[in-house]
Formats: C-alpha cells, structure tokens, sequence
C-alpha cells in the first residue's frame, strides 16, 4: 500500500492507502474522496478527474501521452502541473504524495 | 414491516446511478438508513468497460465495480442483492420484494436502468445465442473465445462493433449484420458510418449491412447459423445479439406514475409522487440545453442524476442540466460524442475519415453546433462541449479547416 493524500479546493485532506496498480482516481473514488467525478471510469474520455501534482513529485509519474495532454488542454482550471488522475499508477515511488484538486470538474 | 424494522430511503436498482445517489445523499447529509435492492448478485458496477476491457479480459471485475463491498457497510447501506422488487405500494409506501420482504421507505428512488431487447425470431432460444448486458453475459461470451470461433453479432451498433473488436483482437472470424444499410445508422452520419465500415472491414471483421436476421438453425438445440433471408445462412458456432436496450418502467406504471418512452421526472428528477425519485436510463427528463424531453443510454446521465436525485431527496435544486457525452473505444480508436445530432441540417468533416484513423464531423442546426462526433480527435470534443452549451453558431469553413485551432473556430 501507498499513502497518497489528496487536498480539496477548500484544503480538506483525505489521505488514503493506494493499492499498486489502482489508478490515482481509483484510490480516490473507492476511498470516498470528493472531487474527484470520474464519469467514464478511467478511459481518459470525460476529463472529470484532474489534479495538480506538485513539481517535486514530476519525475516519479509516468509521462503524458497525447490523448491525456490534449484533453488536459481544453479542461477549465488547467495549469502546467495539472493531470488526469485516471492515467496515473499508484507504485511505491508515490509514497507520500499530496495532490490538490480544482474547485470542481467538467 | 420492513426487513430492519427502519424507515429509510430506498432505492431500487444496483447501477450507476444507485451508487452515485448513496455516495450524493451522504455528503448532501443525509444520516438514516439506506437500503438497495438489485437483481444482480454483485454490487453495482460500471457497464462501459463490459463491451470494451473486461470483456478483453485486460481488467478484472475488481477494476469494474464502483466501490468495494465494505464501503457500503461504512455508509450504512443495506445491499439487498439477487432481490427483485416486485411492486410498489406509493399509499403505504412500501416496496414488496420477491424474497416476501416489505420496505417501508421515506423517499424512494426508482433506478431500474434498461434490459437488451430481445430477438423475435425462430431459434432465438438455442445455446450459443447470447446477449450482452451484465458481467454473467461476459463470462458466457468468453467461454466461446477460442482462435478460429465464428461469431455472429446481430446489429451495428455500438455493442456490436466493441464486441467485433474485441473478438477480432481474440483471433475470431467475426460477421456482422445489420438491418439499417450503414452501420450506427440511428446515431451518426453516413461519414461515419462509413468510417467504421472502413476500418473493420481492414481489420478482417465481414460487416453485412441491409441484411435482416428472419431465425438462427441449430443442431443439438445449439446454434450453428444465422438465416438472413435471401437465402444465406452465415454459418456460426455462436451469436451476440446487440439491437438496442428497452427501460425498465415497468414497477413505476403500475404503481400508476406517469410513463412516457420512461419514468417522466423534472429536471430534478422528482416523479409524479413527491416522495418518489427516478434516475439514469429509465428516465423521460428535460434537457435544457436542447429544449426538449430526452431518454438517455449513457453513464453520465446516470450519474448527474444520481446526484441531483440525491440533492433533490434532501429538499435541495440541484436541476440536472448538461450537453450529453458519450464514448465508444474499438481498437486504437477513441470516439468522443458531444451532444445530440437529430435533426441536424448540416455535416462538417474536419480530418480526413477516408484515409485516416482521426477526424471530427461537426453537426449543425441552422449553424447552430449541436453535436460532434470525434474520432481519436479530444480538441474537437472537448471544444464542442462547451460551443454546444453556449448553442454557438459557427462557420462551417472554419470548423473545416485543420489550420485553425479549437480554440480559435468560434471567432468571427
């Protein structure tokens, strides 16, 4: 298991133990963290489940492929930090990890 | 008197929608007692990924299922699973099971969800004629995945081509047939249609349209072939029929509450019945985007509604009001739909669907974006979302030229 912690937009944390190979929304959704919508379930086609990963912890995830960066392009609230937790895998290297989310999701 | 001897909040069905109305009614505060009543074994779990991953086998049924068992013990919710409701008593306010039990509820939401329409024809009882529509559907179809099979999958639709992708990854011989002359006719252009055509055709699957199924032969009471009519039968050793879903209305007509083409609600999901509730496929609910009374086959609508059946049960307005989106994965091929194309007056290609794997058609009424339909294309999707919202009226020559950016086609 893997501590993540996951900060809402009004600074509420929920820090959850991740099992690896579940996605960082997985994590989310089956530990009842708010926030994070996740409409289509994790096929990277509704982009309801962003957040922000802080700059330090960049090079631990897995690199972008296209359909998650330009989905990310037309999500409002997006900055240059902003993922779709969906295409995230939880593995050892992520102990400890604090993620923030938008205030809400599209 | 009811199973626990508590009044609680009821919902009946175990899908989409009646997970999300658990997880809403907790944060919206609600504090009593829930209780869930599906007919299926398992707790609710996601549909989509039934056609697409799980049935591929790349998923297991832990990565399908909304929230693991535990989780509803934690919300103080009673899974009444393999259960049918059988009727509703709105006087009483009661729901009878068939298992003898007689809930007493305070509010009750009616989430039925949809069952496939079946096929009328002779042989639609042998063995090997399947349907797909719950994970007990998936094992069956799976058992005949051998390299070599042949599989008949009635209907072009989006369940059917999943499956033919699916199968065709499998090493199957795959045929389908389809009724209408193009496939996906009721949903997309003739350009995308003829996409489609395109690319399972390459990818070896044998798509048959304007042929009609009239009965299925059989030998030992199993299917060995698919009679179109014409004097062809397309030899099988089994068949998946995809012709469409059906809503389940039926506990809600004869608990007398209103019946349209589904459960009619408003667009906060309240009934007739000012304790009852419907949410998800089995609703008639208005759109606002669009003007109009909508039925919807799609998650999103199961889980907007969920939540604002969830806001609405607590005396909260939470109207339920979005351009509908919906998705299909077959092969390496992401179509991303926004909206609704009926009665649209113009197609806008963008892309190259001829020759290419990605391209986007726009659907304009009177110039009026009402609908996209992108394949591997998320810039036109997620742009057209938010134009089709906005009832933006575009240029269709801009919309058409690749040297403009999504974000830039709506200036003048």
């Amino acid at each position: 298991m893997t501590k993540v912690t996951f900060v809402e937009h009004n600074g509420t944390e929920h820090t959850v133990d991740a099992a690896e190979g579940q996605t960082l929304m997985e994590a989310a959704t089956k530990n009842m963290v708010p926030g994070i919508d996740a409409d289509c379930g994790g096929a990277c086609a509704c982009a309801t489940c962003m957040i922000y990963v802080p700059e330090e912890w960049e090079g631990k995830l897995e690199a972008k492929e296209a359909m998650e960066e330009t989905m990310l392009d037309f999500c409002e609230g997006v900055a240059d930090n902003s993922r779709l937790s969906c295409q995230i895998k939880v593995t050892p290297a992520l102990e400890g990890i604090r993620v923030t989310m938008p205030e809400s999701q599209h | 008197m009811s199973a626990s001897g508590e009044k609680g909040i009821v919902i009946i069905g175990a899908g989409q929608a009646a997970s999300q109305a658990v997880v809403s009614l907790r944060s919206e505060g609600y504090e009593g007692l829930i209780t869930m009543i599906g007919d299926e074994a398992v707790p609710p779990y996601q549909r989509p990924p039934l056609s697409k991953k799980f049935l591929a086998g790349e998923i297991g049924f832990d990565r399908v299922e909304l929230k693991p068992a535990e989780f509803y013990a934690n919300a103080n919710c009673k899974l009444m699973l393999g259960t049918r409701a059988i009727k509703i008593d709105r006087e009483a306010k009661t729901v009878s099971t068939n298992d003898g039990h007689v809930l007493d509820y305070t509010k009750l939401l009616i989430a039925t969800g949809s069952r496939v329409r079946e096929i009328n024809v002779p042989g639609f009882d042998l063995e090997g004629v399947h349907y797909l529509r719950n994970v007990g559907d998936v094992a069956e179809i799976q058992s005949h995945f051998k390299a070599g099979g042949r599989m008949v999958i009635v209907g072009g639709g989006y369940i059917g081509l999943e499956v033919a992708a699916v199968a065709k990854k499998n090493g199957l011989e795959v045929t389908v047939l389809e009724t209408a002359n193009r496939v996906l006719a009721r949903v997309v252009d003739p350009i995308v249609s003829a996409f489609y055509e395109r690319i399972h055709k390459a990818e070896g699957v044998d798509i048959r349209t304007s042929s009609t199924v009239v009965g299925f032969e059989g030998k030992d009471n199993k299917v060995t072939g698919v009679d179109t009519g014409d004097g062809n039968i397309v030899p099988c050793d089994f068949v998946v029929v995809g012709i469409g879903i059906i809503p389940n209305t039926e506990l809600a007509e004869e608990a007398g509450l209103e019946v349209k083409n589904g459960i009619v609600v408003d667009e906060c999901t309240r009934t007739s019945d000012p304790d009852i509730f419907a949410a998800g496929d089995c609703t008639n609910h208005p759109n606002g985007v669009f003007s109009e009374r909508l039925r919807l086959e799609s998650v999103q609508n199961a889980i907007e509604q969920g939540k604002t059946a969830a806001a609405a049960m607590m005396g909260k307005e939470k109207p339920y009001n979005q351009v509908p989106w919906f998705w299909s994965d077959q092969y390496d091929l992401k179509l991303q739909i926004a909206g609704l194309s009926q009665g649209y007056t113009q197609a806008v290609k963008r892309g190259n669907p001829e020759t290419d794997r990605n391209f986007a058609v726009f659907y304009l009424k009177d110039g009026v974006l009402i609908a996209v339909d992108a394949v591997n294309r998320p810039p036109e999707f997620m742009m057209s979302r938010t134009l089709i919202a906005q009832h933006a009226k575009l240029d269709p020559a801009r919309l058409a030229d690749e040297s403009i950016n999504m974000k830039e086609v709506a200036k003048a």
